[in-house]
């Protein structure tokens, strides 16, 4: 697909592809280290690690 | 919608809303600050609260609502839901079959209400999800290492001890979706683990919604206050059904090839509902 985004994981610098219409506070995981990471904004596509897990979420 | 993450239920809904060309807002609910005295979203005609974070969802629940402003779900189903004690105590309240249940405040009344209730018991936190931190007790000294552990080890809320009988089920328990007055789809979720959650790996199947499951899902959501909700229930060997937990901030990502129901376009008929109940009362 050419809409495409390259962008890298902060874990581990492997190259990661989003889809075109990936979106902001989309959690996406990095097929290299299988961290989980957070788009944290689009323009430009960053990335960051995932928030870890709290005492309270849930549904 | 106000949201914590993008998951694969936030896009549903987004995707619903958008096929029906009806404009959404993404907030997101770490950069949120509230002035409680300007009502900066009466823009809005509702607000669909997808957040992760129980504390964050109760409270902005909370503002919205005293702001007037429609959402799915309310702060009152929130609060309910949010609170395995206070769920309980809804059902009980509306006779709602519900496993039997004691609360104690301290290790050494709950080891008595423990030993009162027989072996096995599940001891749960009030606050808390997806399967973290559930204790099945079989013995008095597992017990005993238990209450000392959360004594000594947990934050206030495991100071309140929420003591349920164990329900010996079928490898299954059944998770009915309510939306509004009707179940719209359940599936069974099979697991080898005492913990069905399909967040905890559990396998699901669709649970076809009999009159009997539609009733008791649809009086389970009633007591919490309504709305949109996940009715968790048990089978016991004898074929009865009650109704363990009721969750207000839905997960279905397993549910709609499982069930052929298409959960999130149900969601956005009820939320067009609500806003223009809310629209309607505003031009009475």
């Amino acid at each position: 697909m050419s809409d495409q985004k390259i962008t890298e994981c902060p874990e581990c610098a492997a190259e990661i592809t989003l889809p075109g219409d990936v979106m902001e506070s989309e959690i996406v995981q990095c097929a290299e280290c299988e961290v989980e990471l957070e788009v944290v904004s689009l323009d430009p596509l960053t990335l960051d690690l995932a928030p870890e897990e709290e005492e309270d979420w849930g549904e | 919608m106000l949201l914590s993450r993008v998951r694969v239920e936030e896009k549903l809904f987004l995707q619903a809303f958008a096929d029906r060309n009806i404009p959404v807002d993404v907030v997101n609910d770490r950069g949120v600050i509230f002035d409680l005295h300007g009502n900066g979203w009466s823009k809005y005609q509702v607000i669909v609260e997808r957040c992760i974070n129980h504390s964050r969802a109760l409270y902005a629940l909370r503002i919205f609502n005293d702001w007037g402003i429609p959402t799915v779900n309310t702060y009152e189903v929130a609060t309910i839901c949010g609170n395995k004690l206070e769920t309980t105590s809804a059902l009980i309240r509306d006779k709602v079959p519900t496993p039997a249940c004691k609360i104690a405040f301290t290790p050494d009344s709950a080891l008595t209400a423990i030993e009162e209730m027989g072996y096995p018991v599940v001891l749960k936190p009030a606050v808390g999800s997806w399967g973290r931190l559930l204790s099945k007790i079989n013995d008095r000294e597992a017990a005993e290492a238990i209450l000392e552990h959360k004594e000594v080890l947990g934050s206030y809320h495991h100071s309140i001890f929420y003591i349920q009988k164990y329900i010996n089920k079928p490898a299954r328990d059944i998770r009915s979706f309510v939306i509004g007055d009707e179940t719209v789809a359940a599936i069974y979720r099979y697991s080898d683990h005492w913990i069905t959650n399909t967040a905890r790996g559990g396998r699901a199947e669709n649970c076809p919604v009999t009159p009997e499951i539609n009733a008791l899902s649809v009086a389970a959501a009633k007591a919490v206050g309504g709305g949109v909700v996940a009715v968790d229930i048990l089978e016991t060997a004898e074929g009865e059904l009650l109704v363990n937990e009721v969750n207000y901030t839905m997960e279905f990502r397993n549910s709609i090839d499982t069930t052929g129901v298409n959960i999130p376009d149900r969601v956005v008929d009820y939320v067009l509902t609500v806003a223009n109940q809310q629209q309607e009362l505003e031009y009475a």
